[in-house]
């Protein structure tokens, strides 16, 4: 009892999960149980499904957390793309005629902590970098990844072709990979995944 | 960045917006296209800053004391030792298995992982370095390392064996790092899955030993 776990990484942390460590994974969840939790529930708008998803989403770190070691990938991406998974999951599985998830989205709580000072930064970084993508291409964007949509019921919903769909997905999201990811940070990791893959 | 064709879908399938056809093409792609899963692991980290830009309220407080009482339950079970409950002839294995292969699964590959839940089984391969993932519907997703392409007059194929029955469950050409394939039919309980070398185009009955299966029935 009583081991400091704040001092370490979150690759660290997954390391000793991977060994069984509950406690590793506990100062997981505190750190990005979060925002885990802010995810799915834009994604399922349900409290009780989005408990579900992190939830499911936090066994799954626990896991598969001895595949992660050996990986190139953040830790908080990858526990977000469980997260989101699940989510995406439950409510293809729950809902299958969603409302428009743009007109719903859950309404900001007062954020008054560091914490949440933190998070409220973070957010408005990504919303500008959405909000240099063109029209369209924002819309495909997050009518994907926070409404669930797919790229096939998003052409019909969209009325357009699906290879159009397509091609503004990649390209969107390319480009907020660019907005998002230091470039100088991002030239050397392209490189580095080339010699290991 | 190359974005014609398949390679396209790679956005696609970090925002987990393929439909279910193209995402069980483009996982079978992933595994033999290492510029796709560098794709793939660039776009989860843009995705992963989407999910940080959604307002977070405070998840409930018991939430986290479900998560860990769960956690440590499934600690005492999984320190039992497994049992092996099937023996299956793994003859040729050592020809098609490379002897040390690294299971080099990305990111993706624990996106797969996720799909298959809380409920989902996965279990081991005999014969090979990898194993089988199935979600409680019973759709499989197979993951192996080290496997060496199929001749190119030959094909890999997947079997469901049930009560001494093979089904045909799809066929793939191996050589990926993963080798990771979505079998074509659903896999019950009480189901072996082996995979066997064929002649090209597939057949509707095992012609050879296989050359790896599920080390027991789901």
């Amino acid at each position: 009892m009583g081991r400091d776990l704040a001092h370490l990484s979150d690759e660290a942390l997954v390391a000793l999960v991977a060994r069984a460590d509950d406690a590793a994974l506990a100062e997981l969840y505190d750190r990005f149980g979060r925002v885990a939790y802010g995810l799915a529930l834009r994604v399922v708008r349900d409290p009780g499904l989005a408990e579900d998803a992190v939830q499911e989403s936090f066994l799954a770190v626990w896991r598969s957390a001895g595949r992660f070691v050996a990986e190139r990938a953040k830790a908080s991406t990858w526990i977000l793309t469980l997260v989101h998974r699940r989510a995406v999951d439950i409510v293809r599985r729950e809902q299958p005629r969603r409302a428009d998830p743009l007109d719903t989205a859950p309404v900001a709580t007062a954020e008054t902590t560091e914490e949440e000072a933190w998070l409220r930064l973070r957010r408005t970084r990504v919303q500008e970098a959405l909000g240099q993508l063109p029209d369209k291409q924002r819309e495909a964007i997050e009518l994907a990844y926070y409404g669930g949509f797919t790229q096939s019921e998003l052409a019909d919903r969209l009325g357009e072709p699906l290879g159009t769909i397509k091609s503004r997905m990649f390209v969107g999201l390319a480009r907020l990979r660019e907005l998002l990811v230091e470039p100088g940070l991002e030239e050397k990791q392209w490189n580095a995944q080339e010699f290991t893959s | 960045m190359e974005r014609t064709g398949i390679h396209e879908l790679s956005a696609a399938y970090a925002l987990d917006a393929l439909d279910p056809a193209d995402e069980q093409v483009f996982e079978e792609h992933l595994s033999r296209c290492a510029e796709c899963r560098e794709h793939v692991a660039a776009f989860h980290e843009a995705a992963a800053e989407l999910g940080h830009a959604t307002p977070a309220p405070a998840p409930p407080p018991q939430l986290r004391d479900r998560i860990l009482s769960r956690v440590r339950a499934q600690r005492g079970a999984n320190s039992a030792p497994l049992r092996p409950r099937w023996a299956f002839r793994a003859t040729a294995a050592a020809a098609a298995v490379a002897a040390s292969a690294a299971l080099g699964l990305g990111l993706w590959a624990a996106s797969l992982r996720s799909q298959v839940g809380d409920r989902g089984q996965v279990i081991a391969l005999a014969g090979a370095q990898g194993s089988l993932a199935v979600d409680p519907d019973g759709r499989a997703t197979l993951i192996v390392a080290g496997l060496e392409p199929a001749p190119i007059d030959k094909t890999y194929e997947a079997w469901v064996i049930e009560d001494g029955k093979a089904t045909a469950a799809g066929l793939f050409k191996g050589g990926g790092n993963p080798t990771a394939v979505r079998l074509t039919r659903r896999v019950q309980d009480g189901a072996v899955v082996a995979v066997t070398l064929e002649r090209a185009g597939g057949v509707d009955q095992p012609q050879s030993d296989p050359l790896f299966t599920t080390r027991e029935p789901l």
